[in-house]
């Protein structure tokens, strides 16, 4: 099987669109409400679900053959919860002040839906390869979403994109005020369910 | 999973299952350790630039990023002192130290090592004091700036751990309800202890002692008031000598 088959541009591409966590699974949803109030959280939360999805799909692969199958979820959750350990020390080191605004979220990538679900329905059965395509397929999928919502709830709620002031101050002079609302966890709920609709309506059609 | 079988072991046999989870979480073991200990000196670091920001942040030096953080924190505080419950030095501390009174925690507060940041701001004598208390969910703690008369609240800042967003947590996000605190007196005129606290509006009694509370937010606005009440009250003789 050649490293870009049918099958494996479907294990990457699918989750972007047909299959997507988020629109479509509508798996993971509490992480993605809880650190979209800006942008840049919403970034560093979804590349940090994508390694992590991306290299525990590896992992679990690899060793697929070797896992008792009694305790293959406790496997599965001591390698992810490792792996989200390691990421929130790096994050720790290296982005401090990322770390204090994600604090428990990071932890709580672990009992992400989209990581078990894609180790269970994907890695078990399948080769290193194709489950790390799903894995970063997967977490895209997720990030791109967060990054949509954050950038909405930021621009509007603050005036701002990653900190740099968008809307110019004669805007703000001829009246317009930011929109408190959309920096409130509720207004997330409302725009994903927007972005839910969107997708829906132009961009999904059913398989059968 | 029938193909594990050609390999020879019997992946489903206890003692296999056993022998898999014992080496797993070993292996597992030593990776985090490793991490861990390798990228220790780094987050200390970074905690240490975060203590440095918030001490800057009671002294209403706000919005600066790492290195200057440092910078501004060497220039400004003169002294990281310790002193104990009588006022009397014990630790003369260092200009932009971070060996003595930096290194204090709630734990050394216990025990009578209090934390003192003597700092100079435009050639202004101001006093910086390190605040530990629990708010609803966990710890939050401050820094209260004084003025050189020990009685006037120059800046505050406070920090939590993990209030809820948009209520417990507007001690920290809300730089407008800190900023209330400026100007207030710690002691009330012919009252004992420490008067500064955050109350319900309508319970105020005294402006110039008294904050207004977070709307929403009583069980973390009570452990301000008391976490003031505790840690300044550690000071009072220091703040009621001339």
């Amino acid at each position: 099987m050649s490293l870009f088959s049918k099958e494996n541009k479907a294990a990457f591409t699918n989750p972007l669109n047909l299959d997507n966590p988020i629109l479509v699974q509508v798996l993971g949803i509490c992480s993605a409400l809880a650190v979209t109030s800006q942008l840049k959280p919403a970034i560093v939360m979804g590349l940090a679900v994508t390694v992590i999805t991306a290299f525990a799909n590896v992992i679990i692969s690899i060793i697929r053959n070797t896992i008792p199958n009694r305790i293959r979820i406790i496997v599965q959750l001591v390698v992810v919860a490792a792996l989200v350990t390691i990421v929130s020390q790096v994050l720790k080191a290296f982005v401090y002040d990322v770390s204090v605004e994600l604090s428990v979220y990071v932890g709580l990538i672990i009992t992400n839906c989209i990581l078990m679900g894609r180790l269970e329905a994907f890695a078990m059965q399948n080769k290193p390869w194709p489950s790390f395509l799903d894995g970063v397929g997967n977490g895209l999928g997720y990030a791109y979403i967060l990054v949509v919502v954050g950038g909405l709830r930021e621009l509007l709620g603050r005036g701002t994109l990653l900190g740099f002031q968008i809307i110019p101050q004669c805007v703000y002079d001829a009246g317009y005020i930011n929109n408190g609302m959309m920096t409130m966890p509720a207004m997330a709920l409302i725009l994903l369910g927007c972005v839910i609709w969107v997708h829906r309506a132009y961009f999904y059609k059913e398989n059968n | 999973m029938e193909e594990t079988k050609k390999k020879g072991f019997n992946t489903s046999s206890n003692s296999y299952t056993i022998l898999y989870s014992v080496v797993i979480v070993v292996i597992v073991a030593f990776l985090l350790a490793f991490v861990s200990s390798s990228l220790k000196p780094q987050q200390g670091e970074n905690v240490a630039l975060d203590k440095k920001k918030q001490i800057l942040a009671a002294l209403n030096i706000r919005d600066i990023d790492g290195a200057e953080a440092t910078d501004i924190y060497n220039k400004v505080v003169t002294a990281d002192k310790v002193i104990d419950r009588n006022g009397a030095e014990v630790e003369a501390g260092k200009q932009g130290g971070t060996e003595t009174g930096f290194l204090c925690n709630s734990a050394s507060m216990k025990e009578g090592k209090l934390a003192l940041y003597v700092c100079n701001v435009e050639g202004e004598t101001k006093y910086v004091i390190p605040v530990y208390g629990m708010g609803l969910w966990g710890g939050i703690n401050g820094y209260i700036a004084l003025n050189a008369d020990k009685q006037t609240v120059y800046g505050a800042y406070f920090n939590h751990e993990g209030e809820t967003a948009g209520l417990g947590a507007e001690i920290k996000d809300s730089r407008a309800w800190q900023d209330q605190f400026k100007g207030k007196h710690v002691f009330a005129e012919g009252k004992d202890g420490v008067a500064l606290s955050v109350v319900k509006k309508n319970e105020k009694t005294d402006p110039s002692t008294q904050c207004d509370a977070v709307t929403g937010a009583t069980l973390t606005c009570n452990g301000v008031s008391d976490m003031l009440k505790n840690c300044l009250g550690e000071y009072t003789k220091f703040l009621t000598s001339k």
